[in-house]
């Protein structure tokens, strides 16, 4: 078997209880696996949280991960996402000497804009395909960002 | 009814039919303790660490097939039975361990005693509880329970903070367990059986790899019908020691590291290995990319996770072995036993090119004797427990078990020490059986204060010593591929067992004959006291067939031939 080790997004639905997300990280660790990125919040009106969790693995590593998450008591269902829609969001500080409109029109093919003015920062928003937040990310380096926050992806079956 | 959270523990243990409880007592767990002292459900069996505490446990568990309990107290208490509940873990052994926690409060403030249990206990137990309301504890303990015993067995951990012990509340243990995102899969896709005979029909040379699951599901008579039936030899692991009798005609051997070469040649061979319980262990395959390779894989097990982990299953059935065997029971009259005649003959041409045997020495005692010679004397009379090293895997090789849950070791963690307070749990679980240990030199110290344990609550384990003044297991690797560099593995300065066993109160004999063993033996088993039969053996013995580490399982070292004498 080729070893591929592609990206994979997997979304794990949870009983909402304590040490449940710890569970999930130390099987990560415990058994090798990597997390790339971790995003986990309640579902409203239920007694469960949904957890997108990006990692990266063979096929074969990617059903062990998946068999071995539905092995914990807590957890309900695991899907492994094929055909998805995932949208990631990044925060960014720039100084506001910068050029805001230019700023400001980088956001806006972002799925962003301009969320907060201070007197000497502005704060922007995206909320984008991964791939996508990337090449902002890149594209705004000129501007002086001062500091980058980016959270995980969420994700759905389409 | 209304009633503390200690008296909540007594009420669960009493309602699920625990008879008997190893523990070890503390200032966290002292409210429970109160009420065992006021309690006449069931026996408490003090052991002198909580690690034997567990391996009791283990070994009460697997010799009679129920959940094990445990009690312990918080910090050390608790990190002591740590080896206890990866042990369990490891082997898939139910058990249900409560241990005591500092009071809420203190929670997190690095009190005296405290230590964070339950993170310590996630990866190396089923499932685990920090109870913090005395509320829940009577669901907690029914589902911890429930949890041990079902699907694929495992230990439960419960940690129960002092003023949760304390407190009040209402306890219903009537109700259901209802656990939404727990549903272990017991019955096997009936598709997936039909399609697994009709491969089976279709192969040459099939073997059956039997494993510990079989013994875990209580199922090695339905295995044992369905063997006889298709005619297929079988090879088990060491785990599944004793599912088929030592005598059985289509049992071939043990397959592994130190597999006999029918064993593993017959595994190499093989065009379908059909896998029930088992979990395709390191220990097993040797190298995997060479494991059965022309084989197609039945593989049988009631954890999904285990299947295709390793080697991949062209035909995988998750279900409870017992369940999906029945059902390949109503399908097998079309396989019909002769169709392997010619495998079965090459299979005896293994064997009987390099048996599983060794050489006597008239000068020395060989330990595979000592094992072999248990087995002529005491045969089914015994459970056989072991430490780990060479005599547990000269006990595996050469002990003729004839049922399962006569043969009780450490697998997959392989603990040193487990072997004695194992023997301890299996005498209090079957009393009428004689309850031996095989153990080594090294691995007797790990747990030897156990003595007190045996002495005081008369549990008559007979501890034998397969003494060669070496860890042995280690000597033989330094001795094959270190270039004979016995790096702090010389055991030359000892303690004398005689003294250490009597001075505890138990019996003790040194022998250097067959007589002498033969004489000891006979007297520890009619004193019916705990016994240590240290029993001087051929230093450099190693076991074999060996695979080494990694390497292929067609390319064994072999037993040299014997050296005429002139």
């Amino acid at each position: 078997m080729i070893d591929n080790n592609e990206r994979r997004v997997v979304s794990v639905i949870v009983v909402n209880e304590a040490s449940v997300l710890s569970r999930i990280t130390d099987l990560f660790s415990g058994r090798g696996y990597n997390i790339t990125s971790l995003t986990v919040a309640p579902i409203p009106d239920s007694k469960y949280s949904r957890l997108t969790i990006v990692t990266a693995g063979s096929v074969r590593v990617i059903e062990q991960i998946t068999k071995q998450l539905h092995k914990l008591i807590p957890v309900l269902k695991v899907y492994e996402h094929t055909d998805l829609v995932e949208k990631e969001m990044a925060l960014v500080k720039f100084p506001i000497t910068e050029n805001l409109s230019d700023i400001n029109a980088l956001c806006s093919a972002y799925n962003g804009k301009i969320v907060n003015v201070g007197d000497n920062v502005i704060i922007v928003m995206v909320a984008d395909e991964p791939k996508r937040v990337d090449n902002f990310l890149s594209v705004i380096k000129r501007y002086n960002p001062k500091e980058i926050v980016r959270s995980g992806s969420v994700a759905l079956e389409r | 009814m209304q009633m503390s959270g200690a008296q909540m523990v007594i009420e669960a243990l009493i309602a699920e039919g625990v008879d008997t409880v190893f523990g070890y007592p503390g200032g966290a767990i002292m409210n429970v303790y109160d009420e065992i002292y006021k309690q006449h459900g069931f026996k408490h069996i003090l052991t002198r660490h909580e690690q034997a505490a567990i391996h009791a446990a283990e070994g009460y568990s697997k010799a009679s097939g129920k959940v094990g309990v445990s009690i312990i107290t918080s910090g050390p208490g608790f990190t002591n039975a740590v080896t206890g509940l990866a042990d369990a873990y490891m082997d898939s052994v139910p058990l249900v361990v409560i241990s005591g926690q500092v009071p809420m409060s203190l929670i997190g403030t690095d009190a005296f005693q405290e230590i964070d249990a339950v993170g310590i206990s996630r990866p190396c137990t089923k499932h685990n509880y920090l109870v913090t309301d005395a509320k829940d504890l009577g669901r907690v303990l029914k589902e911890a329970f429930y949890i041990a015993r079902s699907g694929r067995p495992g230990p439960v951990h419960v940690d129960i903070p002092k003023d949760v012990t304390a407190q009040m509340a209402e306890f219903n243990y009537e109700v259901e367990v209802d656990l939404e995102t727990y549903k272990p899969h017991t019955k096997g896709n009936p598709r997936q059986i039909k399609k697994a005979m009709d491969v089976i029909l279709s192969s040459k040379r099939p073997i059956f790899y039997l494993g510990g699951g079989v013994i875990n599901s209580n199922a090695s008579s339905e295995v044992r019908e369905l063997i006889h039936r298709t005619g297929i030899p079988a090879v088990e692991t060491l785990m599944a020691r004793g599912v088929l009798s030592f005598d059985d005609e289509l049992l071939i051997s043990m397959l592994g590291m130190h597999g006999s070469y029918a064993a593993n040649m017959a595994m190499s061979e093989t065009d379908l290995v059909i896998a029930l319980g088992a979990r395709f262990d390191d220990r097993v395959t040797g190298k995997l990319s060479e494991f059965a390779k022309n084989a197609g894989v039945i593989h049988v097990d009631i954890d999904p996770a285990s299947v295709s982990k390793l080697v991949n299953a062209d035909y995988p059935i998750v279900g409870d072995i017992k369940n999906v065997v029945n059902e390949m029971l109503e399908l097998c009259s079309y396989i019909h036993p002769e169709t392997y005649e010619s495998w079965r003959e090459t299979i005896k041409n293994f064997d009987a090119l390099h048996p599983l045997t060794f050489h006597e020495d008239s000068e020395r005692l060989k330990p595979q004797w000592v094992v072999k010679r248990v087995g002529e004397l005491l045969g089914d009379s015994a459970n056989i427990s072991t430490d780990v090293g060479q005599h547990q895997m000269w006990a595996a090789q050469f002990y003729p078990f004839t049922r399962p849950r006569q043969w009780i070791t450490s697998g997959g963690l392989g603990t040193m020490g487990f072997g004695f307070p194992a023997a301890m749990g299996v005498k209090a679980a079957e009393p009428e059986k004689i309850s031996i240990n095989f153990t080594g030199d090294g691995s007797i110290l790990m747990n030897c204060q156990e003595l007190m344990t045996a002495v005081e609550k008369k549990l008559p384990v007979i501890n034998i010593i397969l003494n060669n003044n070496f860890l042995g297991m280690v000597r033989q690797w330094q001795t094959l591929f270190y270039d004979k560099r016995h790096s702090e593995t010389d055991l030359s300065v000892q303690p004398d067992f005689v003294k250490l066993s009597e001075a505890f109160g138990g019996i003790g004999y040194r022998v250097h004959t067959k007589e002498e063993f033969d004489a000891a033996l006979k007297e520890a088993v009619e004193k019916n006291i705990v016994t240590f039969i240290d029993v001087v053996v051929e230093r450099f013995e190693n076991v074999m067939p060996m695979v080494p580490s990694g390497g292929s399982l067609f390319n064994m070292m072999l037993l040299e031939k014997k050296k005429e004498k002139k």
